[in-house]
Order: structure tokens, then C-alpha cells, then sequence
């Protein structure tokens, strides 16, 4: 068993077919939508942890690009410049997901991507431009 | 470079119960009591370990930017008349120093240009002053610890200059990341960067130890009796 988090993307002329239902239906893989939403510009897009054996996540991404989804990885979509960070903590305290955090004896932040849900909002919390997101 | 606040003798923290997210000059504050931000190196304040400005007054040289630096005079908003606890620390903001020091000496690891995204720029200044131990007395402020530090959090979301206190805090638990307010979890975060305060500390202490950095006499105390005249804003009857 493996865990992957993985950005898909659907085109505009995906959006309203029905796709993500397939995950458990053909591949029995568990997964969870950490976050979906519509572009203004009619793209969806969709966060999602999938879990289950190597050979059927393969297999799955192989159909979802086939039905015209586009898959990213998920961690490149978080950069943090650890050269430009002051370890100040503000990033740590909007981080819904806890991915940042304020190491408690070295006072320095730590940053967790398994555990970031790309919500954005640490990205204008912080006050030296250190943090980017690309969703 | 003159900087006419600096310093903060402790300050109030941060939180919004409103249901929106607000960008204050506290940072980023999310809806419902979503976080709460503070600004304040607890322990490692120089103000907070001597609380009477017994030895820090106008004219105490001092580490500032990465250079030294002098206290020019009582910052603006300097309030030492501020309640403080039985230990003699305030428990919101005081004291602030106006500082100077040549800023072609100083280096961006310790003086930061900064954003507040919808509130305004900034920067961050790093300081440190040395606290001579002169008597038995300087021992007892000095062994201050964050949960000797109290502090109130504020409602940021209520527009006036009063704005309403949730509770009372001890920095020891808002360094620890995260406190209960209304039985509810939340996470807090510092603007202070306790990691710098910490390496100046270090580099003050190496500088002192190795002759580069001579420990001074103020020239002159701070003021104890100044206060701040709050601008109330009345009609035309209440005039």
C-alpha cells in the first residue's frame, strides 16, 4: 500500500463528466479530496490523497490521462525559500494543515509537505515573500 | 538610521472573532478566533528583564541591525506607567526606544525589509542590549522566564481603540504553538523571530567576551511618569 497526494487538472471539456467515481469503482483505491474547485477560466481542479497498491495507483493514472486529466505532484506546487525566512511563526499560525511549524527547541520553522493541502493561505501571511504556490 | 519605536516593553496579542479574514499590522488574522498572533521575544526582551530601566536609559550602547548602536531617547508611545504584574513586568504594551546606528554598518541578517499583505511595509530590526547584573535585585528581574510573562489578547476585528480583551496569557504558552481559547484549539504564531533574538543574544554575548563590544552607563534614565494621551474621538456635544 502506498499514498500519493496528487493535483489533477480538468480541461474545460472534461469538467462535468463524471471521472473521480472510477478511483473506487475500477481500482478499489481509497481516496480523499482535500480540495476541488472551478477556475473562473472553467478548469477544474482537484487535491486528492489516493492509497492503495502500487500496481493499481499506476494503473489509475494511466486512465485518468487517458480521459484528458492532467496530474501533477502535489509537493512541487509548495515552494518555500528557506533563505529568505526570518523563522518569525505567522506561516505556522494560519497553516490549517500544520505543514509549517516552529520547531520548539531550535526556534527554526519546519515545513511538513505531506501535510500541506495547498490551501494558500500562508502564502501573503508571510511577511518576507518566502512562500509561493503555484495552484 | 533613526527609528523613532522600537523595542516593545511587551505587547498585546492578536486574535478575530469576526468571519472574515483581516490583515492587520499583526498579520494575517483568520475568522472565528481562527489564530492569534503576538509580537514579543517573552524572556529575551531587553525591557522585560529590566523592568524599571534601571540599566537601560538614553545613551546605553547597544547591538542594533548587526552593528551597535545607541538608545537615542524613550521611543514614541514610550508608556511605563502601564499596569504590570507583582513581579514588576507589564502586561501589555509599555516602555518603546527610539535607537540609532549608522545603517551602512548593519546587515540583512538582522535588519529585513517586510509586508504586511493589506495593511502596509515594514521591516524587521534586530536589537539586542546588554544587561549589566549590578546588584542582588538585577538577579531577580533577570531570571524572568515566559511564564512569568503575561499578556492580554486582543479582538482585532472590533474597530476602536479600545478593542476588547478574550483573556490573559502567559508567553510560555504561546510560544508552545498552540493554546484553548473558547474549548477550542488554536494556533499561534510570533512576528518576533525568537530564533534571531536568540542568535543575537549569542553574538552580543561573544562580542562582550572578546572585548569587541564595551558595556556603557546610561547617559540619562528613561522617563517613569510619561504617559500617552489617547485621541478620543467626540461629537460636537460631548466637546
Amino acid at each position: 500500500m502506498i499514498k500519493k497526494k496528487i493535483i489533477l487538472g480538468f480541461p474545460e471539456n472534461i469538467v462535468k463528466k463524471p471521472i473521480v467515481y472510477k478511483l473506487v469503482k475500477d481500482f478499489e483505491l481509497e481516496f480523499n479530496i482535500l480540495r476541488a474547485e472551478i477556475t473562473p477560466d472553467i478548469e477544474g481542479k482537484m487535491l486528492i490523497d489516493i492509497k492503495g497498491s502500487k500496481e493499481r495507483i499506476e494503473q489509475c493514472l494511466d486512465f485518468l490521462k487517458s480521459e484528458g486529466v492532467i496530474i501533477s505532484e502535489a509537493s512541487k506546487d509548495l515552494i518555500f525559500y528557506k533563505d529568505l525566512c526570518v523563522n518569525c511563526g505567522l506561516c505556522a499560525s494560519v497553516c490549517i494543515g500544520k505543514a509549517f511549524t516552529l520547531n520548539s527547541s531550535s526556534y527554526e520553522i519546519e515545513l511538513d509537505k505531506d501535510k500541506c493541502i495547498l490551501c494558500g493561505l500562508c502564502q501573503d501571511a508571510c511577511p518576507v515573500k518566502a512562500i509561493k504556490l503555484n495552484i | 538610521m533613526f527609528n523613532p519605536r522600537n523595542a516593545y516593553q511587551n505587547y498585546s496579542a492578536a486574535t478575530n472573532s469576526s468571519d472574515k479574514i483581516i490583515y492587520t499590522y499583526m498579520g494575517k488574522l483568520l475568522p472565528r478566533f481562527g489564530n492569534v498572533t503576538y509580537c514579543c521575544a517573552g524572556q529575551l526582551n531587553p525591557l522585560l528583564n529590566d523592568p524599571y530601566y534601571r540599566t537601560i536609559g538614553i545613551g546605553t550602547r547597544i547591538f542594533l541591525g548587526g552593528t551597535q548602536g545607541y538608545v537615542a531617547w524613550n521611543g514614541t508611545q514610550h508608556n511605563p506607567q502601564a499596569e504590570r504584574g507583582p513581579n514588576g513586568v507589564p502586561t501589555g504594551g509599555a516602555a518603546t526606544l527610539a535607537l540609532i546606528g549608522d545603517i551602512k554598518k548593519m546587515s540583512t541578517q538582522f535588519l529585513r525589509a517586510a509586508t504586511f499583505f493589506g495593511y502596509g511595509i515594514t521591516m524587521f530590526v534586530g536589537i539586542g542590549i546588554p544587561i549589566p547584573v549590578i546588584d542582588e535585585e538585577m538577579v531577580e528581574f533577570l531570571k524572568i522566564s515566559d511564564r512569568d510573562i503575561y499578556t492580554e489578547i486582543v479582538d482585532y476585528s472590533v474597530q476602536r481603540r479600545n478593542k476588547p480583551v478574550i483573556e490573559k496569557i502567559s508567553y510560555e504558552e504561546l510560544r508552545s504553538g498552540k493554546i484553548m481559547l473558547n474549548n477550542k484549539e488554536v494556533p499561534t504564531g510570533s512576528i518576533s523571530s525568537y530564533y534571531k533574538a536568540r542568535q543575537i543574544a549569542g553574538l552580543l554575548k561573544d562580542w562582550i567576551e572578546h572585548g569587541k563590544f564595551l558595556l556603557s552607563n546610561q547617559v540619562s534614565p528613561l522617563p517613569m511618569d510619561d504617559t500617552v494621551n489617547p485621541l478620543n474621538i467626540v461629537n460636537e456635544e460631548e466637546l
